[in-house]
């Protein structure tokens, strides 16, 4: 792997030059310095930890304010490749959402045996506390962030589905603006999307969401754990720019089923909640009566249809790693085709063959908990020493339910700028997918993840993960049908599919 | 507004405001100490301790009374809540708590100041002291120069609010201390004058430019108390701060359209103090109407925190 992976940018095995379209980044790279393009990399890091857009590493004491490093040289999606992701993310967002429907309502997969009951009724993701409640139009999975991973020109898959509070968008946003300041050349000489649109089309989903009979304006809010969390310059960033108010669950209250929050002048009534606590600090008296933390009363007023909750309480069931390896057959039963977007194949070691072929190939595979996030929990086999390989065996066989294993993939590079100049390092990609009740929207952009060591696959911020801007080219006068700032667009479709479903 | 974002901007504005004092008070009593022709020593550095409350804090520490250990401890202490580091790291917890109410100027000043800690801290001799309370100085100065130019809303009415409680605090705490000081019990105002000591206080309030424009008949104890007293010229003089205290209540009345306790307590007091006569309070006391004032403000703080909900 490593040496032969598909590099985005040179193309192959950086032999035959770059990609034919990317000739004048790849021209751009070779003309600027590495010194120039440091500085400029620099200059965005100053500005990211003058505004504050860090991350707390758990686990490290007070200053560990950290910022996540911002590479310099772009990552490029072309318009028609665009488009197929575009419609595969769709495609896979609509069914996480039909599953969703389902598996809280008449749980017709499992009555059709496509998925196995005790996986959905044993997992402790399922929240069997919400059963029954249907979120207002239906809509569960506003804001997917869906891991994506390459090997090809043409291939790309899902990694995870994230449908619970995925965080990331911040950084979409503050590293085009980063790059628009700081490379503005490159925006003369490509079309890229616009990003910045993202906190209307939020606002927008939001909207669409509301509780029936709330009125023309809903009140809308953003609900973090509060300033000492690690996304909270995230939370702050998004409620700013849409221009609504940023609480914790100590500004609000329920009071008869209706949600308010407390202001100086009195208390004023909530419609909308696009919560980043993850459900077990939602409500007290529904899912930890051990917790002081969430708004006591919260779930009772969204099972009386009277606010709308972003995303749903019980979303978890949908992106957990072990409902993963069925997605093929969840977008296969509730779209009628196949998955456009496919998995990374992967072996469920509660499966007795596959676990026996996952111990039998430890070297070659990466495994994962089921229920780890974060890169930690896992075994990249081919980099593993010999311990870290026998300790995950032992576990294995301890308690196979909890893993997976997946193989190891030639993820494709992005030319990245390190210690000794620009060299290829591997990537990873999270669009964002938002659902309202008119349809399902992916902004043009996302966040391009990057392991900054040499050969390491492992992308995430607190394991030594940078990230990058993402350009989504736009498409040469009407090659593809788009609005102005090349977002596209599905609508209809997922209604539909929705309303079947229930 | 949320209650809650209301309490945090409050005490925004007052630790950057104590933050900000704080760095004058040290600039001014090292310049007492070490640049004046006759050295006020120790006596310069116990005296900055009391009018920042610090004396039992710093006795707690077992550090000797010397410049570099004061000017450590009311720097860049950790372990009590009286030094400028403390009082920034709160401004910046209360920033980041209601980081969507600020403009990103308000906050980058914020951070700023915070981000001056950390470095510079190996040596504090007289030069590096004064280049980290200059630096204090510089981003507490371009945070009120970025709250002046955010939308004059709740926002900004609460920052000003908390700004000019705490400066209501600070200089009643400073002229009761160095009166204290300078003219102990039977000495008559109007004696020998110690002018270093009493230039001190001017350069704490930035008002020692101010009084050569205001008081022709040069420096005496009755000027400077009448200036810190009673002009409204001087933004941090008694006068001002507390008629500030009242424009910044009743921009937030006429935002919500009601008026509470906090509103009586701070209009009667500011009438009471644009009446008050100098030379009157010094013949009454003038130590005990500085406690009645610091303990008038206190009240009004707790005024302000029913009013608004803060809890």
């Amino acid at each position: 792997m490593g040496k032969q992976a598909f590099d985005e940018i040179m193309g192959g095995t950086g032999d035959d030059g770059a990609r034919p379209e990317l000739q004048e980044l790849c021209a751009w790279l070779a003309d600027t310095p590495d010194d120039e393009l440091r500085r400029r990399q620099q200059s965005a890091e100053t500005t990211f930890r003058q505004l504050g857009i860090t991350f707390a590493v758990y686990g490290e004491s007070e200053a560990s304010e950290r910022i996540i490093p911002f590479d310099i040289v772009p990552r490029v999606f072309f318009a028609d490749e665009w488009t197929r992701l575009t419609d595969g993310l769709a495609q896979r967002v609509e069914a996480i959402n039909a599953f969703l429907v389902d598996i809280y309502g008449e749980q017709r997969i499992l009555k059709e045996g496509v998925l196995p009951a005790d996986l959905i009724l044993g997992n402790a993701q399922f929240r069997p506390e919400i059963a029954g409640i249907r979120p207002p139009h239906d809509v569960w999975a506003h804001i997917c962030g869906i891991d994506l991973v390459r090997t090809g020109p043409d291939d790309f898959f899902v990694l995870e589905d994230n449908a619970r509070t995925p965080s990331g968008v911040s950084y979409m946003l503050e590293n085009r603006e980063a790059m628009v300041r700081l490379c503005p050349e490159l925006f003369a000489k490509f079309r890229v999307a616009a990003v910045d649109s993202y906190p209307d089309m939020l606002l927008e989903t939001m909207r669409s969401v509301a509780p029936r009979g709330c009125g023309g304006r809903p009140t809308c809010v953003v609900l973090t754990p509060g300033h000492f969390n690690s996304a909270y310059y995230e939370h702050s960033f998004l409620a700013d720019s849409m221009g609504i108010e940023l609480v914790e669950a100590a500004d609000l209250v329920v009071d008869d089923d209706v949600v308010f929050m407390r202001t100086i002048g009195g208390r004023v009534r909530v419609d909308v909640i696009y919560r980043r606590v993850d459900d077990d600090y939602l409500d007290p008296l529904v899912f930890r009566p051990d917790s002081m933390l969430g708004v006591p009363g919260l779930i009772a007023a969204y099972a009386a249809g009277n606010v709308a909750i972003l995303n749903a309480p019980g979303n978890g069931i949908a992106d957990d790693k072990a409902i993963y390896s069925y997605m093929p057959e969840i977008v296969k039963f509730y779209s009628g085709g196949d998955a456009k977007l496919p998995n990374v194949e992967t072996y469920r070691c509660r499966e007795p063959q596959a676990l026996k072929y996952v111990l039998d190939n430890l070297e070659q595979l990466v495994v994962k908990l089921v229920d780890g996030s974060g890169g930690y929990g896992m075994l990249v086999g081919p980099t593993a020493s010999k311990a870290e390989v026998e300790r995950f065996r032992a576990a294995l066989i301890a308690e196979p339910e909890r893993y997976i294993a997946q193989p190891t993939l030639a993820l494709s590079t992005v030319p990245t700028l390190v210690d000794q100049g620009v060299a290829p390092r591997h990537v990873d990609f999270r669009p964002f997918v938002l659902s309202g009740a008119t349809g399902v929207r992916v902004v043009p952009g996302g966040l391009t993840r990057v392991a900054l060591r040499e050969g390491s696959l492992v992308v995430n911020s607190s394991q030594g993960g940078g990230t990058k801007d993402s350009f989504v080219l736009m498409a040469e006068r009407g090659a593809m049908t788009q609005t102005m700032d090349g977002m596209t667009q599905t609508l209809g479709a997922m209604t539909q599919t929705l309303g079947g479903a229930v | 507004m949320l209650s809650r974002t209301a309490a945090s901007l409050y005490w925004l504005g007052r630790y950057i405001e104590r933050a900000d004092f704080f760095a004058r008070l040290v600039e001014a009593t090292l310049r007492l100490d070490v640049l004046s022709t006759r050295s006020a020593g120790e006596d310069a550095w116990r005296s900055a301790l009391a009018v920042t409350e610090n004396t039992d804090a710093f006795i707690a520490t077992d550090h000797a009374l010397t410049r570099e250990e004061v000017v450590r401890f009311l720097l860049a202490g950790t372990d009590h809540p009286g030094s400028i580091l403390r009082c920034l790291a709160r401004a910046r917890d209360n920033a980041r708590a209601v980081r969507t109410a600020l403009s990103r100027e308000a906050w980058q000043a914020i951070n700023a100041a915070w981000l001056i800690f950390d470095q510079r801290l190996s040596r504090l001799d007289p030069t590096a002291t004064l280049a980290v309370v200059d630096a204090v100085k510089g981003e507490t100065r371009g945070f009120e120069g970025a709250v002046h130019r955010m939308l004059r809303n709740q926002t900004t009415s609460f920052i000003r609010l908390g700004q000019a409680v705490e400066r209501t605090d600070n200089t009643a705490r400073l002229l009761d201390v160095k009166y204290h000081i300078l003219l102990p019990e039977g000495e008559r105002v109007g004696g020998t004058v110690d002018r270093d000591q009493w230039t001190t206080i001017l350069q704490t309030v930035s008002a020692v430019t101010a009084f050569r424009w205001l008081y022709s008949d040069g420096l005496t104890p009755t000027n400077v108390i009448d200036l810190l007293l009673s002009r409204g010229e001087l933004p941090r003089s008694l006068a001002a701060s507390t008629e500030e205290t009242v424009v910044a209540l009743t921009a937030l009345a006429r935002a919500s359209g009601t008026q509470g306790e906090a509103d009586r307590m701070a209009r009667t007091r500011q009438a009471r103090v644009a009446k008050t006569r100098t030379g009157d309070v010094i013949a009454a006391g003038l130590h005990q109407h500085l406690q009645a004032l610091i303990a008038e403000n206190a009240q009004l703080h707790d005024a302000i925190g029913r009013q608004f909900k803060f809890h």
